[in-house]
């Protein structure tokens, strides 16, 4: 353990008052816009108090060893549908006598199809699991995206302050302040009409650009807080008087302590940017039809809800505990952290 | 004095923002590569065209467009769509009160659930039922507002027939834009509960954990042992003495929330088919309207900013402590 236990947090100690107000903006704003439209990250805001604290050591619960195998269940699928090893059938294969028929459909099922079939008689099975692999592609790309320019932006920053902290800031802000799904909706339709009908951006590309801008001030502002009370500890201190550079303390002793608490955020943005893309599909600025995603194909079978409501129920199902697992190993992450960070 | 200088000091900042804020949805059309009536009006005649390439002044430099659009915006003008010749300012003033009472239903809703909720949890803290309310909370939260409105619209709407799945009927805030649309409130409740009701559920368990949180420091204060050693019961200290100072992020929250409900608003509209913002979006996508979008993300945009300056003004007149951090 290189830093010292027992001197305290700098956190608190000697921070100037503009400081303090920054503090204050960020933590009112943060709890108000920073979870973006699913309202996810905000709940990570107050979690993180000492309640959700997990003890060190006791291991990782039976939610969390279920959530990673599920997660670990999508990705497999998802990877196998893409590389076409899986042998259950083709995505875009239709059986006009399977159509809109499934387990749940008033027409009955049709035997040899598990989940059934959607509105073209394309079997739910291979397509899901290719949505699957197309909605988690645009899901981490985007927060990939988000990542590379906003984590850097908001690590430089949280540790330059001073003028360049106020126009990042400030950018962040100006870009906040149009609701992220419009902002979004807004980027797809007309990167959409600039790439073309044919299309100098695969319809993929556009979603991860649109949603990963939109991650940029999301992320810029968390990994700037973040970054901003590290910058401040005793250890970069030390660094610094020992004749360090400011870019080498940036890298060597500040990112590395935000790191950990950035996987955690990763988790949780993944699972926003999966509805994000469903959000936008229902919108009608998703995944462009043959190629499927889970969005899309809720929205193009939302019209057949009543009669055969497996197909918009399926991907939904699958949605919802891909979300809920990440937003719980996204806390398990986060709790094992808090641990080192409160607890000395 | 020092009042003044914070007011004074967000009303820049309001202005920049507004300012960049209409500056991005101005160049979204603008940067359209090649010629952009072309793509703006994919299906339009050279006819139209035309008057498109004169509505929008493409011959005239950047800045001057900039500016010719800014002063349209601020006469109200907020173009026309192209294939019906409507002006957009008139969809507007018919669709903007739609969303606006569902996002305000959906905000009362939440608050309705999650004020008592929050105080049983934070009362309760610790114990199994607190647990068990706050697990369905994490569960809710990770349950997209498209996917309940699916399951509600099938299982209360097309199941159990107890709501409409769909349409709309005018409230008590449409006549004050069009006089025309009489209310009829019956209708009006029973077509926007669904929409409202799956709008709230997201915000619920938002609400419910601050309020949560805030509350249990309060609990630890010691007027509220004082409270309790005069007898008082633990009701009347829970909401008469406890919610009050538990309540600022939370109400402050619940206002600057309003981007999220319009996020979600947008999307339930279009999934319940109800005549809003939402749902004009959706059709502007669909029939490629560009001008006609163009001009609802500036609405949406400028209302967004507005609200969010005016909750965090009313935010720091009323708590004294903001207002000096800020003045400092």
């Amino acid at each position: 353990m290189p830093e010292l236990p027992d001197t305290g947090f700098g956190t608190d100690a000697g921070t100037a008052p503009a400081q303090t107000e920054a503090f204050i903006a960020d933590e009112r704003r943060g709890r108000g816009n920073v979870a973006g439209d699913a309202g996810l990250l905000q709940v990570g805001a107050i979690e993180a108090g000492p309640e959700s604290k997990r003890r060190r050591g006791s291991g990782l619960g039976v939610g969390a060893w279920m959530a990673i195998g599920w997660m670990g269940f999508i990705v497999l699928i998802a990877v196998l549908a893409k590389l076409g090893i899986l042998t259950w059938g083709d995505a875009n294969e239709s059986f006009a006598a399977c159509a809109r028929r499934g387990p749940l459909a008033d027409e009955g099922g049709a035997s040899g199809f598990l989940l059934g079939c959607d509105s073209n008689g394309r079997d739910m099975l291979p397509r899901l699991a290719l949505g699957a692999w197309t909605s988690l592609l645009v899901a981490t790309g985007a927060v990939t995206l988000g990542f590379i320019i906003g984590g850097s932006l908001g690590l430089i920053a949280g540790f330059s302050g001073g003028k360049l902290d106020t126009v990042l800031t400030g950018m962040f802000n100006v870009l906040l302040s149009v609701p992220v799904i419009i902002m979004a909706l807004a980027l797809v339709a007309f990167l959409q009409g600039a790439s073309g009908e044919e299309g100098a951006l695969s319809p993929e590309m556009i979603l991860i650009i649109a949603i990963g801008v939109v991650a940029i001030p999301l992320i810029g502002r968390i990994t700037r807080a973040s970054s901003l009370t590290w910058a401040q500890r005793e250890f970069v201190l030390a660094s610094r008087a020992q004749g360090a550079k400011s870019r080498r303390i940036m890298i060597r002793e500040v990112l590395p302590n935000v790191l950990p608490a950035m996987f955690s955020i990763a988790l949780l943005a993944i699972g926003i940017a999966i509805v994000a893309e469903g959000a936008l599909a229902i919108l009608g600025v998703g995944v462009r039809p043959p190629t499927p995603s889970w969005g899309n194909m809720i929205a193009l079978d939302r019209g057949n809800l009543f009669k055969s409501p497996h197909i918009v129920f399926e991907a939904s199902m699958l949605i919802f505990f891909t979300v809920l697992s990440l937003n719980f190993l996204g806390d398990v992450v986060r709790a094992q952290f808090d641990v080192r960070e409160s607890g000395l | 004095m020092e009042l003044t200088r914070t007011v004074a000091k967000r009303v820049v900042q309001l202005v920049i923002v507004l300012l960049f804020v209409t500056m991005f949805t101005f160049l979204l059309i603008r940067l359209l590569p090649g010629d952009p009536t072309t793509t703006i009006i994919p299906f339009g005649t050279d006819a139209q065209r035309a008057v498109l390439r004169q509505d929008l002044g493409l011959d005239k430099p950047l800045y001057e467009q900039y500016a010719d659009y800014l002063t349209n915006l601020l006469q109200g003008d907020l173009g026309k769509q192209y294939n019906s010749g409507r002006p957009v300012a008139d969809l507007v003033t018919q669709s903007l009160p739609v969303s606006l009472q569902l996002m305000i239903y959906a905000q009362f809703i939440a608050l309705f659930f999650a004020i008592p909720l929050g105080i049983f949890t934070a009362y309760r803290a610790g114990t199994r039922s607190d647990k068990a309310i706050n697990t369905t909370g994490f569960a809710l939260l990770a349950l997209p507002n498209f996917v309940l409105a699916l399951f509600l619209s099938y299982f209360v709407g097309a199941q159990l027939k107890w709501l409409p799945t769909g349409g709309y009927a005018p409230g008590w805030m449409d006549q004050f834009f069009d006089s025309s649309r009489t209310p009829d409130l019956w209708e009006h409740a029973r077509t926007l509960l669904l929409p409202a009701f799956t709008l709230a559920v997201g915000q619920i368990a938002v609400y419910m954990r601050l309020l949560r949180s805030d509350m249990i420091a309060t609990l630890q204060e010691n007027f509220i042992t004082m409270a309790k050693a005069k007898g008082i019961s633990n009701q009347r200290i829970l909401w008469r003495h406890a919610l009050r100072p538990s309540s600022l992020t939370l109400l402050t929250v619940a206002g600057l929330n309003v981007g999220t409900l319009i996020g979600g608003a947008v999307v339930i509209e279009v999934i319940y088919g109800i005549p809003g913002m939402g749902l004009k979006i959706y059709q502007a996508v669909f029939s490629k309207e560009y001008v006609e979008l163009q001009s609802y993300v500036v609405v949406i945009a400028v209302l967004f900013v507005l609200v969010n300056f005016f909750v965090d003004f009313l935010y720091s007149v009323l708590d004294p402590r903001i207002r000096r951090a800020r003045a400092s």
